[in-house]
């Protein structure tokens, strides 16, 4: 060992190539992820490789999938919401209460959006204005938001949205390609441009790595959480709009528990839990891996628990192979 | 990699395998449940196999999501339509949120009912009650009155007085006291499902009234705090608690002698008559409309009122010879 620390040492300017970095990444491994279950589902089943069957499957994670772009940022900024499916919930009940005031189509989009924002807005003030821990916070207003729904429905619910406003979670832009699913798309290439293509998602990730060197470095770190707040309380809002439309009904238990599948998609598609790293083409394959796993599933009548529990171990070994891999080539290098 | 592969490898085979089971000719029935992994629910499928037996040529597919949602629900009657079942006989977790999907499934050709729990008129074809206002009140005094020839003083120990269900109950058994000789109702009181409630509201009718023979209690909270009540004040044998109430629960304070009998649906009667239902739909033989006569099989026939909604039986009774075996079950 001796001999060789004395030889000169090569220094690579960069640790991996390109296209090296392109194939180790972690929407390389995603992607491989998706085929073979694609692979596995079509095997599987006969029933899979139907365009409408695929159409209807595309429900299980559009809306969720709205959510967790905004999330993703939130997630890649350091800070985390976890009041995004009760502000779901208050959207679709206020909007509820104005339709039942005789509200139409356009104004209760107005009002999902708004409330989706407002929502955002109590969050992004108590985190970036206050300096509260945003996971407290989100906690708080889960609830808060949650409580104020149920206050105003009880056990009862809103039903008889106008014909027009089902366009939104039932219509279809062109033959099996549904309005949710282009929508789905055009999020994910507005999120994408907007973190990976401007200086304020530079900023975000900035933010992420280290909050106290972005401020140093002149960016103003509580405006942009605050705007990542409001982005998030808006999406939470847009898919409010959907989900209340596809259902045609509010109950103030609407979209219970879709927080933490939210987070799981953000995490699954590669964001670094604790900020300042990620991608948003991952949360689109963790998403579409989702939608497939449970679509695939349900098609075999596999008990819920099973996905639940699929989607557990997925999520546990798309993060634990990359770190194992790390480990082995390490260990043999040494050797 | 390797790894990974192996596990989705595995998984896929065994799912494979299981799906393999069914037969292509076969009827597919999907009985939904509000979840998986409920004992009533499990016996209600219990039933669906039942009768899935008896008909020969019928696939029962038991399925729910794991919680109780409308929108895991509606996540599995998206997959049971896009397997082309032929019917789908559903206890919704929500009235009208399922109503899209489930129209959507009617208009891809799939019987739609709802059992249990049940879905707005405009998302399915029939509703099937497990049973009805009327029949659940004259069961409760009916259980009461077999157990006393000579007539006597009755109590009913409700849940809160808002109840709907629960006063709705005492209206009917107001209504057919007549046909029972010399029962009387001596007082209505309210434990609000609360056991700690309900035991001291028994506690105090037995005080109140000392020649009290039975209390009938339509809640599964309050039957039990009766009993219990009962049993603490040394009355078994002299007062008998009876109404609606959960095998699971009651089994004990039955082979205590504090309660003689009690009714419930019975969920394998539920299952067994939806699938009866379903599979005659899907044949065609029958056709789900205001004012039809349904058969179910052994349980005989269900009549439609205007909502498409008919009530299967009494409420099924417990005793001595079969709580121990419900009581397994739920």
């Amino acid at each position: 060992m001796s001999s060789q620390e004395m030889q000169a040492r090569f220094i690579k300017d960069r640790l991996q190539g390109r296209g090296e970095r392109l194939l180790r990444s972690w929407e390389a491994l995603l992607l491989a992820v998706a085929v073979i279950i694609f692979a596995i589902n079509v095997w599987s089943s006969p029933y899979f490789l139907d365009p409408w069957n695929l159409s209807d499957a595309t429900f299980n994670f559009t809306e969720k999938g709205l959510i967790a772009f905004a999330l993703a940022l939130v997630i890649i900024s350091g800070e985390i919401d976890l009041s995004v499916a009760a502000i779901l919930a208050l959207s679709s009940t206020l909007m509820g209460l104005a339709m039942s005031h005789g509200a139409g189509t356009p104004e209760l989009v107005a009002i999902g959006l708004l409330t989706g924002l407002a929502c955002g807005a109590v969050n992004g003030f108590l985190v970036s204005g206050l300096g509260l821990p945003s996971i407290v916070v989100t906690i708080g207003t889960m609830s808060l938001f949650r409580g104020i729904a149920f206050i105003i429905l009880g056990d009862k619910a809103f039903t008889g949205y106008p014909s027009d406003f089902a366009w939104f979670g039932q219509g279809y832009v062109f033959w099996v390609i549904s309005f949710e699913l282009v929508l789905f798309v055009l999020t994910a290439v507005v999120f994408a441009v907007l973190l990976h293509a401007t200086s304020f998602g530079r900023t975000v990730y900035a933010i992420g790595n280290n909050p106290m060197a972005a401020r140093f470095s002149g960016v103003r770190v509580e405006r942009v959480k605050f705007i990542l707040f409001l982005l998030t309380g808006l999406m939470s809002g847009l898919a409010a709009v959907c989900l209340t439309s596809r259902l045609g009904s509010t109950r103030p238990s609407i979209a219970t528990g879709w927080e933490l599948e939210a987070v799981t998609m953000v995490v699954l598609g590669g964001i670094n839990i604790l900020g300042g790293s990620g991608r948003i083409g991952g949360v689109v394959l963790a998403a579409l891996i989702m939608g497939m796993v449970t679509f695939g599933f349900g098609l075999l009548n596999v008990p819920g628990i099973v996905m639940s529990i699929f989607v557990g171990l997925l999520l546990i070994l798309v993060i634990a192979v990359p770190k194992l891999v790390t480990r082995i080539r390490q260990v043999r290098r040494k050797g | 990699m390797g790894l990974l592969k192996k596990v989705l490898v595995t998984a896929a085979i065994s799912t494979a395998l299981i799906a393999n089971v069914a037969h292509a000719e076969n009827k597919k029935i999907a009985l939904v449940v509000k979840a998986l992994g409920i004992g009533f629910f499990d016996a209600a499928n219990k039933g669906a196999q039942e009768a899935a037996k008896e008909l020969g040529d019928v696939d029962i597919i038991y399925t729910g999501p794991t919680d109780t949602t409308a929108e895991g629900q509606i996540e599995v009657i998206n997959s049971l339509v896009a397997q082309k079942v032929d019917a789908i006989a559903i206890s919704a977790n929500d009235k009208d949120a399922l109503v899209p999907a489930l129209k959507k499934a009617m208009e891809r050709g799939i019987k739609v009912i709802s059992w249990d729990s049940g879905v707005a008129p405009e998302g399915r074809m029939m509703h099937l009650n497990p049973s009805s206002n009327p029949l659940i009140g004259n069961m409760c005094v009916k259980m009461a009155a077999d157990n006393l020839p000579e007539g006597g003083d009755v109590a009913i120990l409700s849940a809160a007085a808002t109840a709907t269900n629960q006063n709705t109950w005492i209206e009917e058994m107001k209504k057919v006291l007549p046909n029972y000789k010399g029962i009387n109702i001596v007082a209505t009181v309210y434990g609000d499902d609360k056991t700690d409630k309900s035991y001291t509201e028994a506690q105090g009718l037995m005080k109140a009234y000392p020649n009290l023979k039975a209390i009938i209690a339509p809640t599964s909270v309050g039957i039990v705090a009766a009993a219990q009540a009962v049993t603490d004040a040394g009355m078994v044998g002299k007062i008998n608690v009876t109404g609606l109430g959960l095998p699971s629960e009651m089994a004990g304070h039955v082979k205590s002698g504090a309660s003689k009998s009690f009714a419930i649906w019975n969920p394998i009667d539920l299952g067994y008559a939806a699938t009866m239902i379903s599979y005659n739909l899907v044949t065609g033989k029958e056709e789900a409309k205001p004012g039809a006569e349904l058969s179910m099989g052994r349980m005989g026939k269900v009549k439609l009122d205007d909502n498409s909604e008919g009530a299967m039986a009494d409420p099924f009774v417990y005793d001595a010879k079969n709580v121990e075996e419900f009581a397994k079950i739920f």
